[in-house]
């Protein structure tokens, strides 16, 4: 059976330059790097060489202005509490896109319980916000505004240049989460405006277990993590070297490659898209369309009459690994906020699939997946009672409303009226 | 295939791939549709009765792997009892039946002793003479 993995948003296979370059740090170069003897200063010596490598995929300045965390998620809460903290006596004001990542959304909830308030700006249908409403929600006790670059679910891009020109007049420092972004289109701080931007190696063809947050000096930021001084005190604890070293040349891989790359999986979501649209009715993409909005190897999609962790299990079962945002996937049982956040219908949010391309994804892979899938929605649709019943026009599609029946969250809410347990 | 790994155990996958008793059935004697309040999913059992006694059961379900495995099974296991036996069918057996279910996914199998009961009640309500003591306080709770 063929073996097709479409996560690449999730994770990425380690290069095998990556993995080679890694192996001595843990078995000869195992020194840790705050040791004054030759064992530290050698790892010492690697680490300034990946952040110098780290610094150049996001076109920053120096070394010094990068920190290693043990992820996305890490970073996230750094760049979020750490600012917050740092500014306490200035403002207790931040603000978010409504589409932030959870890593995002609920350190920001952490501090709300801490007394900081926080306006979300609102998304377009398509995932995009207008930097206007971000500059209408600054106010005078704003101490940060954090935007990602390219959304983790729909591959929506954000306009961080237009935001961070924004921020920069107003004073206030700009967080952009590069994290769907990073190795795959260019990020570059000075053109965001960014004081602080967070990428993972692991997304790019490098190590899980290091993250990157760079910060801008200008850009005041306390430790959240306490215990010795590494990473210039913003961030406890020894380095994970060997992941760090993998991930410096990943990163040093993914910029001399970037433009193939995109450009190679710039065709296959359009083959992908063009195909799943041709051999599936009633399926929507959800985010903006393959093109200038849109990060090139995001392909999210709703299918309707059907739910998505089903459509998720069949295809694993024929060798394609995908991801869903449907309620019935989550931990929490809630659909995706970003989902929920762009307005589409539950029936739709429910059958949602998100496929992740990447740089050795190839067309065969592409046209494997479409037949596959087409094959799978056909069979789910003759087990959805919702099929059938909009074939008799009982209830209707939100995708390509016929005019007959009623809308299926009228007809949930009337079956699931029943005393639910 | 020793490699492969599965979300659910190999009962649950078999009755997700291989549903038992899928489909609608024509002139049905109870049909009963509910909705799950925790994720949003629906599940349809129809029911053909013959002198109290389930003669066949099926079902359609726009749910999860779960949702679909449990439907399947819980067809599977009232086929043959009597409409007073199936009243008192639980959510439990369905799950033992299965060899179990993650936590998160147990509300499913609740689904499916709903949609189980809904369609008793539709029946039940068709023939008012049939509604004994033991079931009537299912079809006033309806
Ligand atoms: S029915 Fe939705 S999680 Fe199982």
């Amino acid at each position: 059976m063929r073996s097709v993995y479409f996560d690449h948003q999730s994770s990425t296979p380690v290069l095998p330059e990556v993995f080679e370059a890694m192996k001595p740090y843990f078995t000869e170069a195992y020194g840790n790097p705050s040791s004054l003897h030759q064992h530290g200063l050698r790892v010492r010596e690697a680490l300034k060489r990946a952040r110098q490598q780290m610094a150049a995929l996001i076109n920053g300045d120096s070394e010094e202005e990068i920190f290693f965390t043990s992820d996305g998620t890490e970073s996230a809460n750094l760049a979020i509490k750490g600012v917050a903290y740092a500014n306490e006596r200035k403002g207790k004001h931040l603000v978010i896109s409504a589409t932030e990542h959870p890593s995002v959304m609920n350190s920001v909830e952490f501090l709300e319980k801490q007394g900081w308030t926080c306006t979300r700006i609102p998304v377009n249908a398509e995932g995009i916000l207008q930097p206007e409403e971000v500059q209408k929600a600054m106010t005078p006790q704003t101490v940060l505004v954090a935007v990602h670059h390219v959304n983790h679910d729909i591959g929506a891009i954000q306009p961080v240049k237009e935001i961070g020109r924004l921020c920069g007049e107003a004073g206030v420092p700009f967080y952009v989460d590069c994290e769907s972004s990073a190795g795959w289109l260019p990020v570059d701080v000075k053109q965001f405006g960014a004081a602080l931007v967070s990428f993972s190696p692991h997304r790019f063809y490098g190590p899980k277990g290091v993250g990157v947050l760079y910060r801008n000096k200008r850009a005041r930021l306390v430790s959240i993590i306490h215990g010795g001084v590494q990473e210039g005190g913003r961030r406890a604890g020894t380095e994970n070297v060997p992941g760090i070293v993998g991930g410096g040349v990943a990163a040093e891989i993914a910029l001399r490659e970037m433009a193939s790359r995109s450009e190679h999986v710039t065709r296959l979501q359009k083959r992908l898209w063009s195909g799943l649209k041709s051999k599936i009715t009633f399926l929507k993409l959800n985010g903006p369309e393959p093109g200038p909005y849109r990060a090139p190897q995001n392909i999210n999609i709703s299918t309707e009459f059907i739910e998505g962790e089903g459509q998720l299990l069949s295809l694993d079962l024929s060798g394609i690994a995908v991801a869903s945002g449907s309620s019935c996937v989550s931990k929490s049982l809630k659909i995706s906020h970003v989902l929920a956040a762009i307005g589409l219908d539950h029936a739709l949010a429910q059958g949602n699939i998100i496929m992740t391309l990447g740089k050795d994804n190839t067309e065969e892979d592409v046209d494997y997946v479409v037949e596959e899938f087409a094959r799978i929605v056909a069979r789910l649709r003759a087990m959805s009672p919702m099929w059938d019943e909009f074939e008799r026009g009982v209830i209707d599609s939100v995708i390509a409303p016929t005019g007959r029946g009623t809308s299926f969250s009228e007809h949930a809410a009337k079956v699931s009226g029943k005393p639910a347990h | 295939m020793s490699d492969t790994y599965t979300l659910y155990n190999n009962t649950v996958m078999d009755h997700f791939m291989n549903p038992r008793n899928m489909g609608d059935i024509k002139d049905a004697d109870g049909i009963g549709e509910v909705g799950a309040a925790a994720c949003g999913d629906i599940m349809k059992i129809s029911l053909k009765i013959r002198d109290g006694k389930i003669e066949d059961a099926r079902f359609k379900t726009f749910g999860c792997g779960s949702a679909i495995a449990s439907s399947s099974m819980a067809t599977e296991l009232i086929k043959g009892r009597t409409v007073d036996e199936a009243l008192s069918f639980s959510n439990q057996e369905v799950v033992d039946a299965l060899g179990g279910l993650p936590p998160v996914k147990i509300h499913c199998s609740v689904l499916a002793e709903e949609a189980l009961k809904a369609a008793l009640e539709d029946y039940l309500k068709k023939h008012p003479e049939l509604a004994t003591q033991a079931c009537k306080s299912e079809v006033v709770a309806a």
